[in-house]
C-alpha cells in the first residue's frame, strides 16, 4: 500500500476528496456563503498550470473525487482545461455551480471535456424569494435553463438547496422542483453556521417546529420517490443531539485548496487563529497532507478534551466541528457545543430558539468581496 | 421497480468503475459518493455493458465459477437492484 507515512501513525489513510475552490468570485451574494469573510481577489488566484499540477498530485495521493467549486467556478476562463485535466487523470469531477452568468455558455464544452456530475444551487423555488436570498435579479430563469441543458447533455444533476428561515416553507416545493428538472439527487442542506452564515445567523435560524416538519417532509418524499430521486438531508446541528464529523473527521478524508493555494482541512479552518497552513506553491499535496501543522492539529483523537476523550462516539463524529467549537465555546479543542454532551449545548439551543423567535428577521449582510462585516462574530459570543 | 432476468443494465453517465491503485481496490465512483466493491460486485459490474441482459451476466458468471445460473441469478438481481434504487444504475429501454 502506498499510504502516506506519518511520524506518529504508521499508515495515514489517503484523502478521498479534494475541494478545489477555484475562485471566490461569484455573481450571487448568498448570506450563508461558506467562503471566508475575507474573500480572495482575482489577481491572487492560482494559474492554470498550478491547478493542473495540484490535480496530478491529488490523483497520485489517492484522491478520487474533485469538487470544482468557488465562488462560481465557471467564472474562471480556464474551467474547461481544469475539468479536462481531471478527466485525463481519472479523477471524478463534480462542478458545484450557481448556473448563472456565463455558466450555461461553458456547459457544452465542460461536458465534452469529461465532466462527470453537476451540482446546481437553488435558493428557493419561488423566483422573487430565490432572487432576494441570492441577491441577484433574474437568476431563477437562468438556473432553470442551465438545469435543462445539463439533463439534455445526459449529465447527472444534483440540486443543492441550503435551508433556513427564509425558504424552509418551500421544502415540499423544492422536492417537486428537483423531480421536474430531472435531478437524480437533491440535497436538503440545513444551514451550517460558519463564515457568512454565522454573521447572518439571527436572520437565518429556523424555528424548531419548522425544522422537524422539513425532516418529516423529506422522509415521506424519500419513500414516495424511491428509485426516482435520492434525497440527502443535512440536519441543523444547533437542534441536534450529536454533532457532525467535520469533513468526515479533521485530516481524514478531505483537502481544501483555496483560490490562492492555501490548503485547509475544511473550508472554514482559517477562522481558527494560530493554525499554520501550507501552500501548494511551497509543498506537494502529499507533504501537506502528512506534515502540515494545520492538518496535524486536530487529526485523530489525541487532542481531545472531556467529554470527547472518553466518549465512545469519538471516532464517529471526531468531536464535531472545530470551527464551531471555537466560535461557540471560545476553544477550538472543546467539544462542539452542537453535541448534547457539551456543557454549552443548552445555551446553544436556547440561542437558536430565541433567534428563530424574532418577530422580524434582521436584514441579510450579503457576501461581498472586500466588504467583510466589521464584527465577524455576533454580539455575545462565545455563545 | 425491480430488475428481471431480461433487464439490460448499464452504468449511467456520471457513474464509473475504477481501480484505485493507491488503495489497491475497485470502487464505483458516483455523484457525491464512492462505493467500495467486493470481488463479487466487481465480477458482476465488469459484465454490465449495456448489451448483456442479467440472464447473460448470470450465465457468464455461472460458467466462470462452474456453478448453475439459477443459483447466481437471484444474487445478481439483488445486488443490481440495490444500485438501481440509489440511482447509480439504469436499464436500457426495451427496443
Amino acid at each position: 500500500m502506498n499510504a502516506v507515512t506519518h511520524a506518529s501513525s504508521p499508515a495515514l489513510p489517503a484523502p478521498i476528496g479534494l475541494l478545489a475552490e477555484l475562485t471566490h468570485r461569484c455573481p450571487l451574494r448568498c448570506p450563508y456563503c461558506s467562503n471566508p469573510l475575507e474573500l480572495d481577489r482575482r489577481s491572487a488566484e492560482l494559474d492554470t498550470a498550478t491547478w493542473q499540477r495540484v490535480l496530478a498530485e491529488a490523483a497520485s495521493l489517492g484522491v478520487l473525487h474533485v469538487h470544482l467549486s468557488g465562488g462560481e467556478p465557471t467564472a474562471r476562463q480556464d474551467i474547461v482545461e481544469i475539468t479536462r485535466a481531471c478527466a485525463e487523470l481519472g479523477l471524478y469531477s463534480n462542478l458545484i455551480t450557481s448556473g448563472v452568468a456565463g455558466a450555461l455558455d461553458k456547459l457544452d464544452a465542460l461536458s465534452e471535456a469529461g465532466l462527470d456530475h453537476v451540482q446546481l444551487s437553488v435558493q428557493a423555488v419561488e423566483a422573487a424569494n430565490a432572487e432576494r436570498i441570492g441577491g441577484l435579479k433574474n437568476a431563477q430563469p437562468q438556473k432553470f435553463a442551465f438545469a435543462e441543458r445539463v439533463t439534455a447533455l445526459g449529465l447527472p444533476l444534483t440540486l443543492n438547496a441550503v435551508i433556513h428561515r427564509g425558504n424552509i416553507a418551500e421544502v415540499p416545493a423544492l422536492i417537486d422542483l428537483a423531480v421536474r428538472l430531472g435531478a437524480k439527487r437533491l440535497e436538503v442542506a440545513h444551514t451550517q453556521y460558519y463564515g457568512w452564515a454565522y454573521v447572518n445567523r439571527a436572520a437565518l435560524m429556523p424555528a424548531k417546529a419548522d425544522v422537524d416538519r422539513s425532516i418529516r417532509t423529506v422522509e415521506e418524499a424519500r419513500e414516495r420517490l424511491k428509485g426516482q430521486l435520492v434525497i440527502d438531508l443535512v440536519v441543523p446541528d444547533y437542534y441536534a443531539k450529536y454533532p457532525k464529523a467535520c469533513a468526515g473527521g479533521w485530516g481524514r478524508r478531505l483537502m481544501n485548496v483555496t483560490p490562492t493555494g492555501k490548503v485547509l482541512p475544511c473550508h472554514a479552518a482559517e477562522t481558527i487563529p494560530g493554525l499554520e497552513f501550507w501552500h501548494v506553491q511551497d509543498h506537494s499535496l502529499a507533504q501537506i497532507w502528512a506534515d502540515s501543522p494545520a492538518f496535524r492539529a486536530y487529526r485523530g483523537t489525541d487532542w481531545m478534551q472531556e467529554p470527547c476523550r472518553s466518549c465512545d462516539r469519538r471516532e464517529k463524529d471526531w468531536g464535531g466541528c472545530r470551527c464551531q467549537a471555537l466560535a461557540l465555546a471560545g476553544d477550538a479543542a472543546a467539544t462542539d457545543p452542537a453535541c448534547s454532551l457539551s456543557p454549552l449545548h443548552g445555551k446553544v439551543q436556547a440561542l437558536a430558539i430565541a433567534e428563530s423567535a424574532l418577530e422580524t428577521a434582521p436584514d441579510y449582510q450579503y457576501r461581498t468581496i472586500g466588504g467583510a462585516p466589521r464584527t465577524a462574530v455576533p454580539e455575545g459570543a462565545p455563545v | 421497480m425491480s430488475l428481471t432476468p431480461d433487464s439490460v443494465p448499464r452504468l449511467p453517465r456520471g457513474v464509473r468503475l475504477r481501480h484505485d491503485t493507491v488503495r489497491n481496490a475497485h470502487v464505483l465512483l458516483a455523484p457525491e459518493r464512492t462505493f467500495d466493491l467486493d470481488q463479487n460486485a466487481v465480477a458482476v459490474l465488469g459484465l454490465v455493458d449495456g448489451s448483456r441482459s442479467i440472464r447473460a451476466i448470470a450465465e457468464a458468471l455461472a460458467q466462470q465459477y462452474e456453478t448453475d445460473r439459477s443459483i447466481i441469478e437471484p444474487d445478481v438481481i439483488t445486488m443490481l437492484d440495490g444500485l438501481l434504487l440509489k440511482r447509480v444504475l439504469e436499464t436500457v429501454p426495451a427496443a
